[in-house]
Order: structure tokens, then sequence, then C-alpha cells
């Protein structure tokens, strides 16, 4: 029986104008469903999902909802429509026509660019193929769902580009994507952060709101390669990005709200009375942010990084809104500060901007980052609870770079080692507050129904009621 | 620009898009999709730039918090700056119209067209004349567009409610209006103009209708509405009469293009407060307000802030009762419906006000509370059906209809329109 892949892919790259390109891909979805049925969401493959599915680029093509069973989720190929006589806007080759080909000398540096991409997406939905045992209601399962399918279709974007422009190299690459494992001692994800586990659903609202958010920053810089499809690709992919930090934002929004509540029924801040009525105490909540803000920090790399330079000189991977930048986009003679312990303090020196990207990059997050901490702390506000959370330090629990062989507290002051192992069960989660996080993760499956220790949203998904079916078991 | 004229001045009203600074998370989306780079921020907030948006809505839908799908009419040249919307935490509330300051203003409002005054007259007879709105109802604009000027809508769509074989053809049908800015609130009614002369070579009336979207539209952030329209076959006397509007609206096909007065009416209009009870009583197209206040309630739904829905709904069988299907999907959470069939073989006949005794309890306990208001709409015939059940439940739980009646038409609480 012959298959249409023309619909099976839906796609607005002409796919079934390059038959050599079409055969490759042909012969890779069969092996993706695999992996989505082997690593995707446990036990939901019968499930009927009510999802947005992306049909088009155009606005119009966002609001397509309906549901779907996920292994039939139409995972397609969507790149943002070209911009005519787009440049090149940044590096050594600014103001060149942008390219619509691989230029040869960059190839291996930019597929390292995108397999770098691509492996973070799977490994997410590896990450997080457990949490539809223990949601807390229909609407949060069907956002870690969404979350998800979306994932994979990011990882479809990535293969496209790699079966499109990279040839046999690129075919193992996206061959590769489908093998690693996350957490794997063998096998592992290429960035540490994707191989740490996401073992219940507060580290998963963490996550979506810090890591992916991570997302968000690495997409934007690649929205503004030189390598035109690549940018185009990344832009379309930034939309999708943008719910998954809706979904993080709000889940611990929630989370904090309903303890909030729970605190002011109790009359109490006393964190055993609080976990006893079955909520998460806010230092708890405090302790995860400080570990997955960490962990995303050193998802940027190294403070100091000649492959960062190399990257943005050569026109692949600029700034956070290069071109809003102003200044020369070259960079050359620019410095920029960047942080190193000397004499028991923290200083700010000042290194090659070339060099210093990864370090503009983080520091473009973070102010986004505390952004959103502060939306979280008014809902305290609102509720009258003297507690605000706050963003670690950066170089807080740093696993890569120079920042990595000292030990730093939150609040940024340098530590001995005998202070760190002393204080840091403070601030990073324990296994006993993992244990009790855990201990509260029932599934709640009833339509409208959400478990004690989150609050329900305050509208639902596509102007649905909250307590809309929004997953059918069958 | 979305504008209009208001009266008889010259001031333009402009519905400014704004974003909501509590609900977005600043993912950008909104600024990377926007076509003409009208919208910015700083480290605080996201805004829109109202000299430069276009009103193409490419922003709204990508949005995943629903932040961007904000609008406050504003006079054209007093609207909020990029300045004001980077230092707000949360949204400035609407400025009612009235407040909305016109300068060299005529003082004189214009005049409603003598049928809107006479339909109105007419259809709100059941309750003694016009009464006063719920207190929390927000402010509606009247009368935007005169019989002179009309606004032209054109109709994105037009299905049949009924079944194929139910002796009614009564219809949904969505106009467009474009550019032009219609603001309708829930059981204000639009009025349309039929073309043609009739018999005696004079345009037709106007026919009003009431509008069965919520104020966000039919289709939230397309600038429309819709109506609920009976095909009119026979008079009230039963001889074969064809509507002229009401076929000439049931026959429009999308695409068309239809002439719209109004809006009109500032009585029969829905309570906003937390906690305030809505016990809806309708036949037929009657149901084209209560749908629109009810889907306006389930879109803007926040639990343990709204009251309660209670529907009364009167058809001859199922299969000619508008809105069937979606109706009995509600969650029963969100809204007791009873529903009541006149015509359906081999069952005793049912109406409204049977049901309303069926539930008596419930619906006495609504009554006696401050927060419920009654909206009756529909077939004059069920005015008197319905005050003799309401009459009976009360004394029988020991209230007194008479009095009751008039302390709610005094509050706003009680709101007929029948035809």
């Amino acid at each position: 029986m012959s298959i249409d892949y023309n619909q099976k892919i839906p796609n607005n790259v002409d796919l079934s104008e390059n038959k050599t390109l079409q055969r490759a891909l042909e012969h890779w979805q069969p092996e993706f469903i695999n992996w989505w049925q082997d690593m995707g969401p446990d036990d939901s493959q019968n499930f009927d999902v009510y999802l947005r599915t992306a049909v088009s680029v155009d606005p119009g093509g966002w609001a397509h909802f309906d549901y779907v069973k996920m292994p039939d989720y139409r995972w397609g190929i969507f790149l943002n429509p070209a911009e005519p006589g787009r440049k090149v806007n940044f590096g050594a080759h600014k103001g060149e026509a942008a390219w619509q080909e691989v230029p040869g000398e960059y190839r291996s540096n930019l597929r390292r660019l995108i397999v770098t991409q691509g492996d973070t997406e799977p490994a997410s939905v590896e990450q997080q193929r457990h949490l539809g045992l223990t949601c807390p209601s229909l609407y949060d399962m069907r956002n870690l769902f969404q979350v998800n399918v979306e994932e994979g279709r990011h990882l479809w974007a990535m293969v496209y580009l790699l079966h499109a422009y990279f040839g046999r190299d690129g075919r193992e690459e996206a061959e590769a994507l489908l093998e690693r494992r996350s957490g794997d001692a063998d096998n592992p994800r290429i960035l540490g952060a994707f191989n740490e586990q996401t073992p219940d659903w507060l580290a998963f609202f963490m996550f979506t709101y810090f890591t992916d958010r991570d997302g968000k920053y690495q997409l934007c810089s690649l929205a503004e390669s030189g390598f035109d499809p690549l940018a185009r690709t990344c832009k379309f992919m930034l939309t999708e990005e943008a719910h998954h930090m809706f979904v993080g934002e709000s889940g611990v929004g929630r989370v904090i709200q309903r303890t909030c509540e729970v605190m002011n029924q109790l009359k109490t801040d006393d964190v055993a009375k609080i976990r006893a009525a079955g909520v998460i105490d806010l230092p708890t909540i405090q302790r995860y942010l400080n570990f997955h803000f960490s962990v995303t920090m050193d998802l940027f790399g190294a403070d100091v990084s000649s492959n960062a330079a190399t990257f943005y000189n050569t026109g692949l991977k600029g700034r956070y809104e290069e071109t809003k930048q102003d200044d020369d986009h070259q960079l050359s003679d620019a410095t920029y500060p960047i942080l190193e312990v000397a004499n028991g303090q923290i200083i700010a020196t000042q290194a090659p901007y070339l060099n210093a990207l990864n370090e503009r990059l983080r520091d473009d997050y973070v102010r986004d980052a505390v952004a959103g901490i502060e939306r979280w702390n008014k809902i305290l506000q609102k509720q009258g609870i003297p507690f605000a959370l706050s963003a670690p330090h950066k170089a807080f629990n740093r696993k890569i770079g120079p920042l990595s062989s000292s030990k730093i507290s939150p609040a940024g002051k340098v530590l001995s080692e005998a202070e760190w192992t002393h204080h840091h069960l403070q601030w990073l989660p324990s296994a006993e507050d993992r244990v009790f996080v855990a201990s509260l993760m029932g599934r709640v499956t009833q339509p409208g129904k959400y478990a004690n220790w989150i609050a329900p949203p305050a509208r639902g998904i596509n102007n649905q009621a909250v307590d809309f079916e929004y997953v059918r078991f069958n | 620009m979305a504008a209009t004229t208001v009266g008889t001045s010259q001031v333009t009203i402009l519905r400014q898009h704004l974003i909501d600074p509590e609900i977005c998370i600043r993912c950008n989306t909104c600024e990377e999709t926007c076509p003409v780079n009208a919208i910015s921020h700083d480290s605080r907030n996201y805004v829109v730039d109202a000299s430069k948006c276009g009103f193409c809505y490419a922003c709204i839908s990508p949005c995943p918090t629903g932040a961007i799908d904000n609008w406050r009419h504003v006079r054209a040249d007093h609207a909020y700056a990029l300045a004001d919307q980077l230092l707000w935490d949360t949204l400035p509330a609407q400025i009612a119209m009235a407040e909305i300051p016109i300068v060299g203003a005529d003082d004189t409002a214009a005049t409603l067209p003598d049928d809107v005054e006479r339909i109105a007259a007419a259809s709100t007879s059941g309750q003694g004349g016009i009464a006063p709105p719920p207190w929390s109802a927000a402010h509606p604009y009247v009368n935007l567009y005169s019989i002179q000027k009309p606004a032209l809508a054109t109709v994105s769509g037009n299905f049949r409610l009924t079944a194929e074989d139910a002796s009614s053809d009564i219809r949904h049908i969505v106009l467009d209006f474009g550019n032009a800015s219609l603001p309708v609130l829930e059981g204000q009614t639009i009025g349309i103009l039929a073309p043609g002369l009739d018999a005696h070579g004079r345009p037709h009336h106007v026919r009003l209708y009431s509008v069965a979207s919520p104020r966000d539209g039919e289709r939230p952030r397309y600038n429309n509405l819709s109506l609920t329209v009976k095909r009119v076959t026979t008079d009230h006397e039963g001889a074969q009469v064809l509507g002229v509007a009401s076929n000439f609206l049931c026959d429009l096909k999308k695409g068309d293009q239809v002439h719209v007065v109004g809006p009109y009416g500032t009585s029969f209009l829905m309570p906003n407060h937390p906690g305030s009870n809505l016990l809806m009583i309708c036949t037929g197209t009657g149901s084209a307000p209560m749908r629109a206040m009810t889907e306006r309630r389930r879109r803007k739904s926040a639990p343990k802030e709204d009251g309660k829905l209670m529907l009364f709904f009167g058809a001859r069988t199922p299969a000619e009762l508008p809105y069937f299907g979606p109706l009995t999907r509600l969650p029963k959470e969100f809204i007791d419906i009873n529903l009541a069939f006149s015509r359906v073989p081999e069952q005793p006949r049912q109406y409204v006000q049977d049901l309303i005794r069926a539930k008596a309890e419930a619906v006495v306990n609504l009554l006696r509370d401050e927060n419920t208001y009654l909206y009756l709409c529909g077939l004059k015939g069920m005015e008197k059906g319905v005050d003799e059940a309401f009459s009976d439940i009360c004394s029988r739980h020991g209230l007194d209809w008479k009095s009751l009646q008039a302390e709610l038409l005094q509050q706003g609480r009680y709101h007929v329109e029948t035809y």
C-alpha cells in the first residue's frame, strides 16, 4: 500500500518537489515513530488529547485545536516565510546576502549547532515521559502532552535541516538523535541539564520555565543566523516555545497560589504544618528554583568561549535581538564583563566581547527569568504572604566554566568547601524534599478536578472551561 | 484604525489594542509576529503602539496566554501612550463611553429611530416599560449607526440550527464588521435594514435582533457578532406571510453584505459582579441573549467568582431547539439547564412554567438571593404562564411574587423582552 507522505508530513518546504529529501525523511519517519512509542509519554498511546497542531505558519494556522491521538499527531516541517533580500547581519560576512546553502567552510560548525539544538528536543520528551502517570489534572496532562508533541516537532525541524543540507553526515546525525537517551550512562544526551531527571511536576514546571527559556534564547540567536533556512526554522519554533514557557510560569504560579491559600487558611508559615496539609512549602519551591536556575545557567556554556566567537564571527549564531543592537555587529575591539573569583571574591573583568558572547546571552536570559520570578512574587503579595522568591546569583552551583571550581552561595558569596557542605541543603532540594514532593504526586483525571497542591488555572486552553475534558481515555 | 463617529460630533473613537501586563509572560512571540513592528518591550512590559497597529490580528492566535487579546475604547487623540503602558502593573479599566470627553460635542443625543422606540416599548410592556439595568452592567454603546449612516457588515457564516426536517428554520448568522467599530453587550439588539422598498414604495421598517454572541464576538478577536434568526412564514394569526427581514437574513450567503443600525438597548444587560446569578427563561429565538450571556460567563469563567446560571428553555421538539447540541454539552456545575418540549409525540406537553414549578426549591432559593437577575425572552404567550408559576412557587415558599417582582424591577433585576 502506498502512503501519501505529502499528507503524512505536512510542510511548507515543497517536500514533494525534492524526491531525494522526501525519501530520506520517509525513511526517518518510522524510526521517529518507533522512538516515540518507546520513549514518548508513557502509557498514553490511545488517549485523545485536545492539542494545538500547527497546520501552517501564518497566524491563522495556529488556532487549530482538536482531539488527536498522540502517535497520529501531524508532525510537520514549517519554516517562516523567506524575507526577501535578507542579509547576514553580523560578523565577518555582515552585509552579504544570507546563505541559502551551507557555506562549505562552516559546514561542520553549523552541523554541530544544529545537532546540539536538535538533541535537546527528544531529550526533554524522554525526561518527562512518566509525568502523565502523576498529572494533577486533565488540563495539566494536556499541557504536558502539548509540550511533548511540540518538542517532537522541533526535532523534526532540526532533522529536516540535517537531511536537506548535510547529506550523508546529516542523515547519520539524524539517526543518532533517536539513539541517544537522556540520563543513559553509555549514550547520554549532549547537554548536562538534559540528562537530569524531571521526577515530579514541580520539577516539570521549573524545567519549562527555566530550561525552555534557555531554548528561547538559543533559538533567538539562531534565528539571527546568516544561514537562512536555520533562521527561518528557528523563528517558527519560537512561536511554539512560548507555550512551553507559559506552562512553566503559570504552573509554578498556581503551586504558589495554592500554598498561599493553605497558609492563609491555617494562618501558619510552619513548614511541617504546611507539608502536613499537602501543599509544597515556599522554601522548597525556592530550592527547586535555585536548582533549575543554576543548571540552566550552565546550558549557555563557558563564560569565555572561542567557539562562541567563531560562531558569531562566521555569521552562524548571533546575539539575542542582534539587529536591534546599536553597535557595529562585528565586535572586534569591544569588551564585555565576565565574572571570576579572585582573592575570595567575585569580581568582574573585561573579556573580548566575541569570546564573551555566551555570557552576554546568559545575562539577557537572567533579566528575562528574573522578571518572571517577580510576577510570582506578585501572587505572594496579593495573598499577603511576607515571602519573596529570588533568583540565585548566576555563579551559584555552576558545573561549567571557571566559576565551577569555586563554591558560591545564592547571594554571591564565595564559600569554603566546608561552608558549602554545611549549607548547601538549605539552597538545593534535598533527597527528602524530593521524596516529599513526589509523595504529593497522585494522578487526578476527573474533568475539573485539580490536585490539592495546585490551584486551577485562571482560564482554560483555547477559551475552553477549566473543567473541559482535555484528555479522553479510551 | 477601528474608528467610529459618536452621535453628531466628530470625535473619533479608537479601539486600542493593549497587552495585559499581569498575564503576559514576555515570550516575545507577538513582537516577532507583528508585521508592522507595532509591538515593543522593555524589561517590564510588552506594549503596542496605537499609531502603528493595523488591526491585522496576526499576533492574537500565537499568544500562549491570551494577554495579547485586550482592547479599550478611547478617544483616538487620547490613546494610551507607550510611556504609560510601560509603567502599568495592570490594565486600566474601560472608561465608560459617557466619560470619554468629547470636545465640541452637540449636547443633544441623537434620537432613536421611530421603529426602534416602538419595538422597544412593545417588547418591554410585560414588565411595565424599560427597567434600569443591573448596577454592575457594563456601559452600553447605543445608536452608533443611524438609518442614514448604517454600518456595512459582511456575512461570514449562515448555518441552520434546527434539524432539516424540523418545521421551523432557525439560523445562526455571523456578521463581520471589518474595520467598523460596533461594540455590543450581551442582551443588546442591532437593527437590520432589509434592502428594497415595501408595497408603498417606502424603505422597509428596521427589524431588531438580539445579539447571540458575547461582547468579544462570536469568534473572539475578530470583529464579528452572531444573530439567531427564525425564518418567518406566518403571521401571529397563522396566515401565510413571508417576513421581509428574516427571509432576507436567512437567505444570505457568505460574503453578502448587510446594512446594520444600532446597537440598541440599555436595560436588558447582564450583571458583571462576582457572585451574580442569572435566571434565564426563554423560548425559541429568545435564546439569543441567553446564549450571549452564557457564553460570556463561560469564556470569562473564573471559578469561585461567578454565580449560578439557571436556564429554562422551551421549544416544540429537541430538533427545533436552537443550540441544542452545544447546550447539552455544558458542564452541570456551570449551568443548570432545563429543557421543555411541547410537541414530542407520545409525551405530555411540557412548558417552561412546568419545569419552573418542578424546580421550585432551586428557583426560590435563587429568587431569595439579592444577586439574582431574571431574564425572560421569547414569545409573548409565555409571559402569563411564567408569571403564574412564579406566583405559585413563591406563595408555597412564603414569598409574595407581586411585591418581589416590583422590587426586582426597581433594582434592575427583572428584564423582559417578548414579541
